[in-house]
């Protein structure tokens, strides 16, 4: 135990909380990018039997097997492999994909923005939307009041919430895209073929997030600050949006994060429902066909997306919210 | 209680009753559907290709010719077997990855931790690719990644829960008897935190069975000729626009398990949550609430030009057990510049009574008054902007506990200038100005400097300070501070009381001072109103309080209260009996069972507050006393003789 009368020296981290916050998180991305490129790197060499044999088929001629051997730099030693992988990848260089013959690099760029596109319009309805919905919810049922609507946004949310995203797509695509014909049912240019993608990868988490932002919002509308803001007699605009949604921010933050690094996962299935020309289609293409260099590069890169938006919205969190535990972790 | 238990609690919920039997309809189809339809579902028929709904094939049928129904019921079986697969392998992992740290060293559990957190970082998406790659598209592949995609969430769930395990008695007792650390994880801790853990596997299989039905849709799941829900809908998606029953099966199918699972999982949780709740206290007869809630005509006093009168005020709360009220009819007033303490036991009233005068009762609470005037305006009855201006400038709340009452994400700044840029019209610098203003009235240091705080910077006597300047930025005629220095330490309540004492002075305006605390109230009120049990009890001047009350529950107070000369080393006078439940009053005085001069009239006929012969003394008993209080130290030395 450390006697009272020597004062323990303040550490790094308690001079500089933020920073050693910081320091940390980067740090610990670093290490989850790296076991991340392992794996990607160390998929191919796990492969039981021989990868490019399975890949050609049984009669690909011997020299064609060794032609792609050399392709993928098979034939060299694994350190020299990865070296190459590795340098391969600050240079653009991804191989070539085995199904369409085209370097990998220029098969993602292709596909990439609309993937992007499609998963951040989702995104910003889903936020909008959920926190609009939640928190006129708690308002509205605030104190057990409206005990009826209270259970049917329970019911509803909790319905919509559990009905797959591809279930729902094809549920719109029938009902919206066949029925009425008002929408697209498949990517064409422009604006009306997002509305049925959007709807399928945003209805779900919108019935989710608005459960427990509805939660959250409650616990907030109940706090003593508010009823201080009561006192004051502000109108309701003042009251809730800046007295209540600001201590909504951490919660909603956190909520977007893990939001985000799920809609990688719906956007892929969502993507195969509506056949998007996505990153989606194509990864599920790669993986189907045994298109090894195509599905290395789409899960390294969709991984590190999903770490990069963990860090960003950590980081946010941390400096956001003094108050924030977060940075103990 | 027992599982039993549980699942009959779970039953009593519409949604738990038709979940189980979702759950329990597709746990038979899984057996018998192979059996009846299997048939059906395999053989092909050349004659009735890729055909729509009709009588014979409700869903259609598939590309040679197999009936669609029969299909959709019978890969029951293997969407489940799969889902539940899934599960095991995930909670086969999740588990003892869990569990080991609270039985291994600190090292080994940090680690343990470490790699959890490093296995939530990665979503189950790319895991199924992964082992997609490596072991080749198929069900295999789908449930070991579903598996140790959903393993970090039962080792986080694990861990969280033996850890609570293993931080009680009984683990260290364990430990200190010398058990091995097997024995403890298998005999003390798994029993304890099985429950939970079964709750969490009824919903992971309904999780399990979405995403498994998603790897099939996508070609990385159940490969052909297996099938499952998520495989038949891939096969019907590009026939939607010809044969859309085809696809209606599998998304049923799907849509239903999904909801059985997660809906009884839920419904499980809820009843476990739900059964430590305290059972309501037994409802009391009905005469006597009656009784208790009849209005007591009390005498209003006369006051001059009165700053609050308050005539009648009732405060009622619905419950499952009929309305109890917390407030029964009070009658007061405060005068300008008068000073008033209203002074009570928890459940008195009394902070009900300043939340009612505010309009902050919360929901479901109903306030009823015969008059509420505040500066010569009515306040009773419908809200209005005209209303809310004058509660908003002239009434100032202050609250209890100073550590929940600001608000923790706004600056001081906003939290002061708002009240003046909303009611005062003042622009924002202007009100920035006023806000420093208030702050230096109110000796804060470094005004300007504050502004840009957050409260969470502050000591807690600071904050009670922004607390009372958010009041000051208005013109306050009264000051409403519900226990404002109970929280502080007693230097600090010592500050405070001086500064409101002092801001008074000041400002001129009345004060209304909440508190638990007879002596609180003594040291700054010129005048004290007694609550007990929903009523006032007594209206006396400060001054006179020391010569003598005249009802003999402040006379009790007034006995309890230690000075200094008080012998700290024997127990504090406390007044004999309960405090009253407001849901269960008797007919006549509330004070009564505890009061030693009760008689049966007291029992039968509640008091009303009557004015004294001298002007401004009210008192509500049958057997008021007279003289100076025998105080807690004299007591204690009669005794020791």
């Amino acid at each position: 135990m450390v006697s009272l009368a020597t004062p323990v020296p303040a550490g790094f981290t308690d001079r500089h909380p933020t920073a050693a916050f910081l320091i940390r998180r980067t740090a610990r991305m670093i290490l989850l990018l790296l076991v991340l490129l392992v794996l990607s790197f160390a998929m191919i060499h796990l492969v039981p039997g021989d990868p490019v044999r399975a890949e050609l088929g049984p009669r690909a001629p011997a020299s064609a097997v060794e032609q792609r051997q050399a392709e993928l730099g098979l034939d060299q030693p694994l350190h020299e492999q990865f070296a190459d992988y590795v340098s391969g990848l600050f240079t653009g260089d991804l191989g070539i994909s085995s199904t369409s013959k085209l370097p990998v690099s220029e098969v993602i760029a292709e596909r990439l923005p609309d993937s992007a596109r499609l998963a951040g319009i989702a995104f910003v309805v889903i936020m909008l939307l959920s926190l609009t919905i939640g928190m006129g919810a708690a308002v509205l049922t605030k104190d057990g009041r409206h005990s009826g609507s209270e259970l049917a946004f329970t019911t509803t949310t909790g319905f919509f919430a559990t009905i797959p995203e591809f279930v729902l797509g094809v549920a719109l695509v029938y009902f919206l895209g066949v029925q009425l014909q008002a929408f697209p049912v498949a990517y064409e240019p422009g604006v009306a073929a997002y509305v049925l993608p959007v709807a399928a990868l945003s209805i779900g988490p919108i019935a989710a997030l608005s459960r427990i932002v509805r939660v959250e919002t409650l616990e907030v509308l109940n706090a003593d600050y508010m009823r201080t803001a009561r006192s004051k007699r502000l109108p309701a605009r003042l009251t809730y949006l800046r007295h209540a949604l600001p201590n909504l921010l951490t919660s909603t933050l956190t909520l977007g994060g893990l939001l985000l690094a799920g809609l990688v996962g719906g956007t892929v299935l969502v993507e195969n429902v509506f056949a998007w020309p996505g990153l989606g289609t194509t990864v599920v293409e790669s993986v189907v066909a045994q298109d090894y260099a195509l599905a290395q590069a789409v899960m390294l890169l969709l991984g590190a997306t999903v770490l990069v938006i963990n860090l960003v919205v950590d980081l946010i969190l941390g400096l956001v919210d003094p108050r924030s535990t977060i940075k103990e972790l | 209680m027992s599982q039993r238990g549980l699942a009959r609690a779970a039953l009593r919920t519409p949604t738990g009753v038709l979940a189980l039997a979702g759950v329990v309809l597709l746990t038979v189809l899984a057996v018998v559907a192979p059996m009846i339809w299997g048939d059906a579902a395999r053989t092909p028929d050349v004659e009735h290709l890729l055909e729509g709904g009709s009588a014979e094939h409700p869903l259609g049928t598939d590309n040679i010719g197999r009936d669609l129904l029969a299909r959709t019921l019978v890969a029951t079986r293997l969407s489940l077997v799969l889902a539940v697969l899934t599960v095991l392998v995930g909670a086969g992992i999740g588990v003892p990855l869990g569990a080991l740290p609270t039985v291994l060293g600190r090292r080994s559990a940090r680690a343990a931790a470490a790699v959890t957190d490093l296995a939530l970082a990665y979503p189950a998406l790319l895991l199924a690719i992964f082992l997609g790659v490596i072991l080749g598209a198929g069900p295999e592949a789908a449930v070991l990644a579903l598996g140790i995609a959903s393993a970090p969430a039962f080792a986080r769930l694990t861990q969280t829960l033996a850890a609570s395990v293993a931080g009680s008695d009984y683990i260290a007792a364990a430990h200190v008897l010398g058990l091995s650390r097997r024995r403890i994880l298998f005999r003390h801790v798994l029993p304890n935190i099985a429950e939970p853990i079964i709750l969490n596997v009824t919903v992971a299989i309904g999780y399990a069975l979405l995403a498994m039905s998603g790897l099939s849709f996508l070609g990385l799941g159940v490969q052909a000729p297996s099938y499952d829900w998520g495989r038949l809908l891939t096969e019907s998606l590009d026939r939607i626009y010809v044969a859309p029953e085809a696809a209606l099966g599998p998304c049923i199918a799907i849509v239903v398990a999904g909801l059985a699972f997660n809906g009884l999982g839920e419904s499980l949780a809820k009843a476990a949550s739900t059964r430590t709740s305290y059972a309501r206290p037994p409802a009391a007869p009905a005469g006597s609430r009656l009784a208790a809630t009849l209005p007591v005509a009390d005498d209003v006093p006369a006051a001059d030009e009165p700053v609050l009168v308050v005539e009648g005020l009732t405060v009622t709360f619905p419950t499952a057990d009929g309305a109890i009220t917390p407030v029964r009819g009070i009658s007061f007033t405060v005068g300008d510049g008068e000073r008033v303490g209203i002074v009570g036991e928890s459940g008195s009233g009394k902070s009900l009574t300043a939340l009612s005068l505010a309009r902050l009762v919360p929901h479901p609470g109903t306030v009823s008054a015969d008059r509420v005037e505040f500066l010569g305006r009515e306040l009773s009855g419908v809200r209005s902007t005209d209303r809310d201006r004058v509660l908003g400038t002239s009434m100032a709340m202050v609250f209890q506990d100073t550590t929940t009452s600001l608000n923790p994400a706004l600056r001081i700044g906003v939290q002061l200038s708002e009240v003046a840029e909303v009611h005062g019209e003042l622009r924002r610098s202007d009100a920035r100005r006023r806000a420093v203003e208030r702050l230096r009235a109110v000796r804060l240091s470094g005004p300007e400097r504050r502004l840009k705080q957050f409260p969470h910077e502050l000591s807690g006597g600071m904050r009670q300070r922004v607390m009372i300047a958010v009041g000051l930025m208005g013109e306050p005629r009264l000051i409403i501070a519900d226990e404002p220095t109970s929280a502080l330490d007693v230097t600090v309540q010592q500050q405070i009381l001086r500064l409101l004492k002092e801001i008074g002075d000041e400002t001129g305006a009345s004060c209304l001072l909440i508190t638990h605390d007879i002596a609180v109230a003594t040291e700054l009120c010129d005048r004290i109103l007694v609550m007990y049990a929903g009523r006032i009890v007594e209206d006396i001047d400060a001054a006179r309080l020391w010569k003598g009350p005249a009802h003999p529950y402040t006379r009790a107070l007034l006995a309890a209260v230690p000075d200094l000369e008080t012998d700290r080393s024997v127990e504090l006078a406390s007044i004999p009996g309960r405090p009253p439940d407001v849901a269960d009053l008797p007919a006549g005085c509330a004070f009564a069972p505890r009061c030693a001069f009760a008689t049966e009239q007291c029992r039968q006929e509640a008091p009303p507050l009557r004015i004294d012969e001298t002007d401004s003394h009210r008192v509500a008993c049958w057997h008021p006393q007279e003289g100076s209080v025998v105080t807690h130290q004299a007591r204690v030395e009669t005794e020791a003789r």
